[in-house]
């Protein structure tokens, strides 16, 4: 295993990597990608995380992660452009603070995903549970199935980078709570003909950022910082761009879901709660 | 009192995190070991920070199915000598033996844990309820006597918890040998109220357990309502006012733990707003009589009892909540994670609404539609009448 990334190991690394499998042989139809497997069966957050740095900083850009079970955190303040491949489900704050890799996780995961995410990229197949995206500043998220309460809660965009999210089924209660920027995108999958989100207080507080989900939401229930806006043709750019990319990952059929009506929500105001304090 | 402060040596005034919870129920009543629940609990570790843990278990006596169990703790020699006579005055005690414990490194100071099988004689209980003489009795002993508390006075059944991790506090009370049908469990992250024995959870009060996530900004006012009736809170912890709550309310009232989830986590008016009529004065009636009982901030519980068991979390989920299916297993976890941990091929999970209870009941196989005792079933039309 020495020098198998062209580094020297540090103390970590040689610790890790007495755990670690060997580099796994390619996948076909792959570039000589680095690989790395590691069998987080039982291991605590705190050493895996470490574990998973030390491998990125030791040149793996690609980590398949076995066994995970409930550990926190994973990929968090990794700032590399590496693959992550989680199997089994992965504890709250999965790519916390993450800041450029991209995390595929083969089952669901639990809440917090993408906690003040930077930049990057995180997969779910399956389900995500509450505030996803929480304060996510940049990056995408998609996740194939559905999501818990206040997905979405205050995203935040500045000038071009724009934080996604895209959720094939439906979400629960305050989607977009206090969003300030970004994109959320709520596909209502598997609901056709007759797609009806239960989405109670949508964008609650909601000061930036738009939302699109479709088929039809509860008005009577939106949040009181909303409005219904109208689909403009770079919605529909947008909207093509990203669901095509969820297409991309779980598959499915880009025009059918394109050819559903989308309602589109944006914000009414900058300062929802600019007089509230003020009299 | 002193005690609890006695034992408050880590000064954890205000510190904010999480507690864990996991139950679940085989609804067939055949009985499993604890080892997977400590498994389960062992696997939530951030959830909590060593301060308390325990298990509650049903099924758990079947050689004494008849009598209560009651678990005591006890300061020292002479506080279990009163708590004795006490007990051998008020009931018929069947046997009695020291539950047996280990010495566990980390547990430090334990109390005296014993338990005794007894009944009460018809002669004691002027004209109460064999119940209501249970909650009566327990209640003189938490509030009066010295050193000395009941932690589960019901049939079958019994609670094991003290301050130390759920590892810790299994090892003490050797969990892993015992069987049983229904575990419920905790890890405590204490935040506003004292780490001691008596303030880890599950609470118990007949066969009531109550395991929480979260805190009651409602204590004052729920503590205040259940006075008035006859339940003191000597626990020093929020959650104890669930347990004396749910006996109040599914016992003694009688209204179904469908209905009694109105009174804990009640519609918000606005979703009440667009229900139907006769549900709207159903609702209003609840919301009138047991305003009181309202439990205000964020919560996710596991509420158990003789062949039942429900979760629940607060109206807008500040507190998480998981339920899985496997065969006539239902789970319940404050994350996913740990019910595919001790069921890796789980058939189903699912997370409810919050205010969305998920109840597992012996003899019912579990399904995601018959788990989720969503209050939306229609109301009939004699409860209606009552609005």
């Amino acid at each position: 295993m020495a020098n198998t990334f062209g580094r020297p190991h540090s103390r970590i690394l040689q610790y890790s990597v007495a755990r670690c499998a060997a580099v796994s042989p390619q996948p076909e139809g792959r570039s000589l990608v680095p690989t790395v497997t590691v069998d987080a069966s039982g291991i605590l957050y705190r050493e895996l995380n470490m574990q998973l740095r030390a491998l990125v900083e030791g040149g793996a850009r690609r980590i398949i992660v076995r066994g995970v079970l409930g550990q926190r955190y994973l990929g968090t303040s990794l700032q590399e452009r590496v693959e992550i491949v989680v199997e089994g489900v992965p504890g709250n704050d999965l790519g916390a603070f993450m800041d450029g890799p991209h995390i595929e996780v083969l089952s669901s995961a639990q809440d917090g995903c993408g906690n003040t995410m930077n930049s990057g990229k995180i997969v779910i197949h399956g389900s995500a549970g509450d505030i996803l995206g929480h304060s996510m500043r940049g990056g995408s998220i998609f996740v194939r199935d559905n999501v818990g309460y206040r997905v979405g809660i205050h995203m935040k965009e500045y000038e071009s980078v724009r934080p996604v999210i895209v959720i094939g089924g439906t979400a629960q209660h305050f989607l977009g709570e206090y969003m300030a920027g970004g994109i959320l995108i709520v596909l209502g999958r598997g609901q056709e003909p007759d797609i009806h989100h239960p989405s109670h207080y949508v964008g609650t507080g909601m000061h930036g950022g738009a939302i699109y989900m479709r088929g039809s939401v509860e008005t009577d229930f939106l949040g009181k910082e909303v409005g219904v806006a109208p689909m403009q043709a770079e919605d529909e750019w947008l909207l093509r761009q990203y669901v095509g990319e969820y297409v991309e990952h779980f598959g499915g059929d880009l025009d059918a879901l394109l050819g559903f009506p989308f309602v589109k929500l944006l914000p009414l105001t900058k300062r929802p709660y600019g007089r509230l304090y003020a009299y | 009192m002193a005690w609890a402060s006695l034992e408050n040596r880590y000064g954890d005034d205000k510190v904010y995190d999480a507690c864990g919870l996991f139950g679940f129920i085989d609804t067939t009543g055949q009985r499993h070991p604890g080892d997977r629940i400590i498994m389960a609990l062992t696997n939530m570790k951030e959830r909590g920070n060593g301060l308390g843990a325990g298990y509650a278990a049903y099924g758990l006596y079947p050689q004494f199915s008849e009598h209560y169990a009651f678990h005591v703790m006890c300061r020292d020699r002479a506080s279990q000598t009163e708590l004795d006579g006490y007990l051998r005055r008020h009931f018929a005690v069947v046997h009695d033996e020291p539950v047996p414990s280990r010495h566990v490194q980390g547990i430090l100071d334990p109390p005296i844990v014993w338990r005794y099988f007894l009944f009460p004689q018809s002669a004691q209980m002027v004209g109460r309820s064999e119940e209501d003489y249970i909650v009566h009795q327990v209640m003189t002993i938490n509030s009066q006597l010295q050193g000395a508390f009941v932690v589960s006075s019901g049939k079958n059944m019994g609670v094991f918890k003290g301050v130390g991790h759920p590892e810790q506090i299994a090892e003490f009370y050797r969990v892993e040998g015992y069987e049983a049908y229904l575990w419920t469990g905790h890890t405590r992250f204490p935040t506003n109220t004292p780490a001691w024995w008596g303030g880890a959870h599950p609470f118990g009060l007949l066969d009531w357990s109550v395991v929480h996530n979260g805190e009651l900004s409602s204590y004052g006012i729920n503590r205040r309502y259940l006075e008035m009736y006859g339940y003191l809170c000597t626990m020093q912890t929020d959650t104890e006012v669930i347990a004396y709550a749910s006996d109040l309310v599914i016992r003694r009232h009688g209204l179904p733990p469908e209905r009694a989830v109105a009174v804990f986590a009640s519609p918000l008016w606005a979703e009440l707003a667009h229900r139907p009529e006769a549900e709207q004065r159903l609702y209003r009636a609840i919301r009138q009589t047991y305003g009181s009982l309202l439990l205000n901030g964020p919560f996710t519980i596991i509420v158990a009892r003789s062949g039942e068991m429900m979760g629940l979390s607060d109206r807008i989920r500040l507190r998480p909540l998981a339920a899985g299916i496997k065969g006539d297993l239902l789970y319940i976890s404050s994350e996913l994670s740990a019910i595919y941990l001790v069921e890796p091929t789980v058939e189903e999970t699912w997370t409810p609404l919050g205010g969305e209870p998920v109840i597992g009941r012996l003899h019912q196989r579990p399904t995601r539609a018959s788990a989720n005792g969503r209050a939306r079933e229609p109301v009939m039309a004699t409860e209606a009448q009552h609005g």
